[in-house]
């Protein structure tokens, strides 16, 4: 496995491959920051959830710099809190004594809808998993079973760590992954 | 290759798999109405416990009864428990895999997917991958998901339950049940001579919409396009589908079919006895599909999210 991009992101600073990206906003600003300024043509950004937004924002960033020609093979991703926070938000709709429930919000409250966006963003037909996990670590022995070139044709992965517990707390850790 | 060396179904219908498979050959069927179950959702059709289940034990009960006869394989070092859920105890996914592995002695970190209706699949190709990479040599694949009132009126919400037992493939079908069960299955890569065996397995995504299905079905087409190759559609005895009776789903699952040159083969949809047991689903039909089918099939699910997948399995 060797990995060729990587990008962090956390509520306050984003890394892409080792160099600080300039942002003076933070939390959920900051995405939509970071949206307006190296993607904008994209307005189904604003419908998507914050884990969706996060994973969008790293992965319009990471590709765009790796400037890979084919689209990746697959997307694997995992967190610990799988889609906790939309399942809040969702759960307001349906409180007692205030019961109109919102199939907007349901839709978000799967984690794997993260990994079906960029699928759609970057027209990658390929797989997309989500794994829930204790901690970022723990995901390395899968990516590398799933990217083994003996078992697998997959050639190049997006792969990484993509949390959100609340609006503006969340973290990403994201990489391209290549099996040779 | 990973070999099956046990499983386990536990349902509305019956406690283990040959109980659940002979309710099926009787016809019997665990959807029926419920008016009052969860406050201030519509009354639905869907297949739940009498009593209600708790996440947990429900696991841990379906574990024990497919590991009867080899109780030291789940405390065993080389052995990875991979729990397969949508919304998990009480949309907690973590905790509860932990808590089983936990109360089987498992010193490993245990793995959840949830890859929406597709996990139970996906559980077990993610199985195959890290058995066959010798990460470990058994994997104990759990799929259960309890009904909710937070699945439920989201269901109602997407306006895709089905106010009578589900019909898949039907011209008149008009929707889906929900269902809860837990299912088990277990996978060695030591080489078995005779048994059942997982040969192949694929996952793909659309790409086209996140909770509506593709109308090419190209998803679910190049899942059964690689686990296809090495075989021809005469060798598939029985094809095990999603069929949700959704009226999406179902179109795009037999343009996938009849694209892959495999619309020959019988196919067996379960839902109709089971609901869509969402978490569980992929693991539950595995197994019924294996002890309805005499020779080879394929098995293929699809989901929301858009992502598709396929497993083949094969009998010797």
């Amino acid at each position: 496995m060797r990995v060729s991009h990587e990008i962090e992101i956390t509520p306050s600073r984003v890394v892409l491959s080792g160099v600080p990206v300039a942002v003076s906003e933070t939390g959920g600003k900051m995405l939509v920051e970071l949206y307006r300024r190296y993607a904008g043509d994209y307005p189904k950004f604003f419908k998507m959830d914050t884990l969706c937004r996060l994973g969008f924002i790293g992965a319009e960033l990471l590709l765009k710099q790796s400037g890979i020609s084919s689209p990746v093979s697959a997307i694997i991703f995992a967190n610990r809190s799988a889609s906790i926070k939309n399942d809040n938000d969702y759960l307001a709709t349906i409180s007692e004594g205030n019961y109109y429930p919102s199939p907007a919000l349901f839709v978000y409250t799967l984690p794997n809808i993260v990994t079906g966006e960029i699928a759609i963003r970057h027209h990658i037909q390929g797989e997309t998993s989500f794994y829930i996990l204790d901690n970022p670590e723990q995901l390395k022995p899968i990516v590398e079973a799933s990217v083994n070139p003996d078992l697998t044709p997959s050639t190049c992965v997006l792969a990484g760590w993509c949390e959100c517990s609340e609006a503006d707390t969340f973290y990403a850790k994201l990489q391209i992954i290549w099996n040779n | 290759m990973v070999y099956c060396i046990g499983h386990n179904v536990i349902s509305p219908l019956g406690e283990g798999s040959q109980a659940n498979l002979e309710a099926v050959r009787a016809g019997r069927s665990g959807l029926r109405m419920y008016d009052h179950r969860f406050a201030n959702v519509e009354p639905f059709c869907a297949s739940l416990f009498d009593e209600p289940q708790a996440f947990v034990p429900l696991c841990i009960r379906s574990v024990e009864m497919a590991v009867s006869g080899q109780p030291a394989l789940v405390s065993s070092k080389d052995t990875v428990f991979i729990l397969s859920t949508t919304k998990g105890d009480n949309l907690d996914l973590w905790t509860p895999a932990t808590a089983i592995a936990e109360h089987f002695g498992n010193p490993n970190p245990p793995v959840v997917v949830s890859n929406a209706c597709t996990s139970g699949v996906c559980a077990q190709i993610t199985a195959k991958r890290l058995l066959e990479a010798g990460k470990y040599k058994y994997a104990v694949v759990v799929g259960c998901d309890i009904q909710s009132r937070f699945i439920v009126s989201g269901f109602q919400s997407f306006k895709a339950l089905s106010p009578e037992p589900c019909r898949p493939f039907s011209p008149e079908r008009q929707g889906l049940n929900l269902g809860e069960a837990a299912a088990t299955i277990i996978y060695t890569a030591e080489p078995k001579s005779r048994g059942w065996r997982l040969v192949a397995g694929s996952i793909h995504n659309d790409a086209n919409h996140l909770s509506a299905p593709s109308r090419t079905g190209e998803g679910a087409f190049q899942c059964l396009t690689d686990v296809m190759v090495g075989a021809s559609p005469a060798d598939i005895g029985l094809l095990g589908v999603h069929g949700t009776a959704t009226l999406y789903n179902d179109a795009m699952e037999q343009t996938a079919i009849e694209r892959a040159g495999l619309q020959q083969v019988p196919v067996s949809a379960l839902k109709p006895f089971f609901g869509h047991t969402m978490g569980a689903a992929g693991v539950l039909e595995t197994i019924l599909c294996m002890l309805q089918a005499e020779r080879s099939f394929v098995k293929m699910l699809s989901g929301f999210g858009g992502v598709n997948a396929a497993i083949r399995m094969q009998c010797e």
